[in-house]
């Protein structure tokens, strides 16, 4: 019906005063493709949001129950695959628990150290996909060249690009070559002077900052409310970082700061990650200064460490030894655990149930995005339409990780 | 460390309590599901625990005991540090009662977790605002992470094209035995499966167990 | 264009080729993009449009996040039973002519997650001409299949197509006993006459 071809009243004339409902997602550029909200609109202000998840359901938690304990690292690789190895060493470190094993202090070290490489790709790739999400895109450009620096030093000791499966029960798959102490430190002043230099690009933009400051904010006692943990928690001021609340590996010995925001907001959430960045590093320059430059990288455990392959080759134990491992897998304890890492979006956790033999019998991830997309809908209600993608942006929602 | 809290739980509420365990450093307590709701409130409120982080809630499948499931809360305090492991049974073994009292008016960040318990376990959390299935689509029949569930049953939203049918990435001899589906293959005819005649590809797909790989057959005549 | 003749003599010049030629050629190098980005493989998508590998290169760094403008569609990364619809929806908007490039294991055979939720690669629900294997491929791989996509638009082929895998450029024994001749000489790599 057209209105204006009627002879209508002046009151009529308006538009249907029902609200409007909008898809936003699953193949929204800013959606990450796995993402939908069914948002109920009031002019341009969103009055009610449905956030759906589960674009990305692969069944992580099912397929883990079919292989045994090391089969699951490709599996746990992919469940944040913007920094696989935080869930690596949270894997091994929870297998580890149940085992009652240390690995030696040289895995320690490199595990934290590939581990913050890893945080610091993922802060990077988050800031930059909200950057180019607002319509930024040459400081995208510039945070995926720092994110290739790193790329290449993940390539040179792990082989792969981004999905490594490098951790192992017990240790590493590999002790770290010897040019990687010099590798990252010839690469870090490189990332931090792109990151420096992308800073200076976006928060000097006023339209960039018009969207993020008191856009999305929570405070911190609904933050603690919805369980959300990480970056996204200690922008409202929370200082809780499991690497200092709980310290594991061997990040006790090490100086570094928690940032914290004040208000919560979307700048806040991407300056917390800026300036973990920058702890990271911190923290890199003196775990390699500490960092042991021989020994042992594996448990001495026959039944949890595949033995040197000219050993299988050349002994009957090697070969029984490296069959045990391969085809039963590793006899974990009968029990339960859960172990608790600082992923790159907050606490990730491993809920994992042995029955002693060598299959897992559940594994559990308590994904850290899980619980700060469900707080999403809260942040949208109430906002602007163009509000939800700075919002959706700084929360590093990772599809893998959020749907298992 | 939170061995305090624990005795505080057993001081209050004595045989609701059915268990109390400390392994790997972890410290947990099986408690009576009518007292769910209540032992979770008393755990926020009581200044000794002060559990004001929700952090997980799962279940886990055990279909040989007789309440066949477990829900499994994971606490922590912020102000104390300490965590704590709260698991209450239920369901029989056709898993029809399986109910347990939500915990998400105590917690709020607990409404995704118990959706994605119901949806994945089917485990029905009495008193949850909106409980609908969360990461598998409404059409979907069944809870997939139940053991009796097969892995690779799938059900499909739209039909799937004409096409070589569903199967297993790896060839019917390689790969490991355990957990997945071994069938019998018969060389010369690729076409038969377990002794009988695989049926043609269609809609209606097999439970499980992949097809005759027919390029590798091909290759090995 | 094998088929293109050049004429010189005159003070332009010009040249004769096939129509069809001439517009598939127009078509392989003017690829619009629309990238169904879902999961791993999304990492290694940004990594190519990125400077060091440079998609646009090829002609084909206009991303359009409409089906309606888009002539190939990227599926990159797993789609499963739930995402298929919205997969099936954006191949049936875009206009003809169209291609798939399936981005990595995942979206060509359905990978490693054979369960009871991923789809066993995109070509149950839509056609697809080049499969790029990997998890996640290489972006050298990557611009392998592009190159090979337009191989096939140029020929006008749309039989399906996978990405070979390929052995890293190390000079191979025979290769490095003429790199060697060119540096010492001839006579330094002679085998020696029998006596």
């Amino acid at each position: 019906m057209e209105p204006l071809d009627q002879d209508l009243e002046e009151g009529e004339l308006e538009l249907p005063a029902e609200p409007m409902m909008l898809n936003m997602g699953p193949s929204h550029p800013a959606m990450h493709g796995t993402v939908r909200i069914v948002v109920e609109l009031s002019g341009e202000t969103i009055t009610k949001a449905d956030v759906q998840i589960g674009y990305l359901h692969r069944g992580f938690e099912k397929m883990c129950e079919r292989g045994t304990w090391t089969q699951c690292y490709p599996y746990v690789d992919r469940l944040n695959y913007v920094s696989p190895m935080l869930n690596n060493v949270g894997f091994s470190l929870a297998v580890e628990k149940m085992l009652g094993i240390t690995v030696p202090e040289r895995a320690q070290y490199y595990r934290v150290a590939l581990g913050e490489l890893a945080r610091i790709c993922d802060h990077l790739t988050c800031n930059g996909a909200m950057a180019m999400e607002l319509g930024a895109f040459t400081p995208f450009l510039w945070y995926v060249r720092a994110r290739e620096m790193i790329w290449d030093i993940f390539e040179e000791e792990t082989g792969a690009r981004v999905t490594h499966s490098f951790g192992r029960v017990g240790g590493m798959a590999k002790p770290p070559t010897a040019y990687f102490k010099d590798l990252v430190r010839a690469t870090l002043p490189r990332v931090a002077s792109v990151v420096a230099e992308s800073e200076g690009l976006l928060l000097k933009n006023r339209i960039f900052l018009d969207r993020l400051e008191s856009v999305g904010k929570i405070s911190s006692a609904d933050a603690l409310e919805l369980s959300w943990t990480g970056p996204c928690l200690r922008s409202t001021g929370v200082p809780y970082d499991i690497r200092r609340a709980h310290p594991y590996l061997v990040y006790d010995r090490f100086e570094f700061d928690v940032p914290v925001g004040t208000t919560g907001d979307n700048y806040d959430r991407f300056m917390c990650r800026q300036e973990e960045i920058r702890q990271s590093m911190r923290i890199l320059e003196q775990c390699l200064e500490q960092m042991p430059d021989d020994g042992p990288i594996d448990v001495d455990d026959p039944r949890i460490v595949m033995p040197p392959k000219n050993e299988v080759y050349n002994t009957i134990e090697g070969t029984i030894q490296h069959f045990k491992i391969v085809m039963e897998g590793i006899k974990v304890p009968a029990g339960e655990v859960y172990s608790y890492t600082e992923g790159g979006n907050g606490e990730l956790g491993f809920y994992l149930v042995s029955d002693g033999s060598g299959t897992p019998y559940r594994v559990r991830i308590r994904p850290p995005c899980f619980a700060i997309t469900q707080g999403l809908e809260r942040l949208i209600v109430g906002a602007m339409i163009p509000d939800v993608v700075p919002t959706f942006g700084s929360m590093n929602m990772i599809g893998g990780e959020c749907d298992h | 460390m939170s061995k305090a809290v624990l005795e505080a739980l057993k001081t209050r509420f004595g045989d609701a309590i059915w268990d109390t365990q400390s392994q790997f450093g972890d410290e947990t307590a099986i408690v009576d599901p009518d007292k769910w709701f209540e032992i979770a409130r008393f755990l926020k409120s009581d200044p000794r625990c002060a559990m004001n982080m929700f952090v997980d809630l799962c279940g886990v499948d055990y279909p040989d005991r007789d309440p066949r499931f477990e829900v499994v809360l994971h606490l922590r305090s912020l102000e104390k540090g300490h965590r704590i492991r709260l698991k209450t049974r239920v369901g029989d073994a056709e898993a029809d009662t399986a109910e347990v009292d939500s915990i998400t008016p105590i917690w709020g960040g607990a409404n995704w977790f118990e959706r994605e318990t119901y949806d994945l376990m089917g485990i029905v959390f009495r008193g949850h605002p909106d409980l609908r299935r969360i990461l598998m689509y409404p059409e979907f029949k069944g809870h997939p992470l139940r053991k009796d569930y097969p892995a690779n049953k799938i059900q499909p939203l739209v039909e799937l094209l004409e096409g070589p049918e569903k199967f297993a990435p790896f060839g019917p001899d390689e790969g490991m035995p355990f957990g997945r589906q071994t069938h019998e293959y018969n060389r010369d005819d690729p076409k038969m499966v377990d002794g009988r005649e695989h049926p043609n590809p269609s809609p209606e797909l097999p439970a499980r167990g992949p097809a005759p790989r027919k390029s590798l057959a091909v290759k090995e005549s | 264009m094998t088929e293109t003749r050049v004429f010189e003599g005159t003070e332009s010049g010009f040249a004769t080729t096939k129509f069809e030629a001439l517009l598939n050629w127009a078509k392989k190098y003017s690829l619009f993009q629309y990238p169904f980005v879902t999961a791993c493989c999304g990492m290694e998508f940004m990594s190519m449009a990125s400077p060091r590998f440079d998609m646009a290169r090829f002609g084909a760094e206009a991303p359009r996040f409409s089906p309606r403008q888009a002539d190939l569609l990227w599926v990159v990364g797993t789609i499963s039973q739930r995402q298929a619809p919205a997969l099936r929806r954006i191949y049936e908007q875009m206009a003809d002519p169209k291609w798939t490039l399936a981005f990595g294991t995942c979206a060509s055979c359905g990978g490693f997650y054979d369960n009871y939720t991923t789809l066993a690669g995109i070509d149950k629900v839509i056609p697809c001409d080049v499969y790029v294997p990997g998890c996640p491929p290489r972006p050298e791989a990557v611009l392998d299949g592009l190159l090979l996509l337009q191989d096939k638009i140029q020929r006008g082929d749309r039989t399906p197509a996978i990405v070979k895998p390929r052995t890293d450029p190390v000079p191979r024994a025979k290769e490095l006993v003429s790199t060697e001749r060119l540096r010492l000489g001839p006579r330094a790599v002679e085998p020696k006459s029998k006596p």
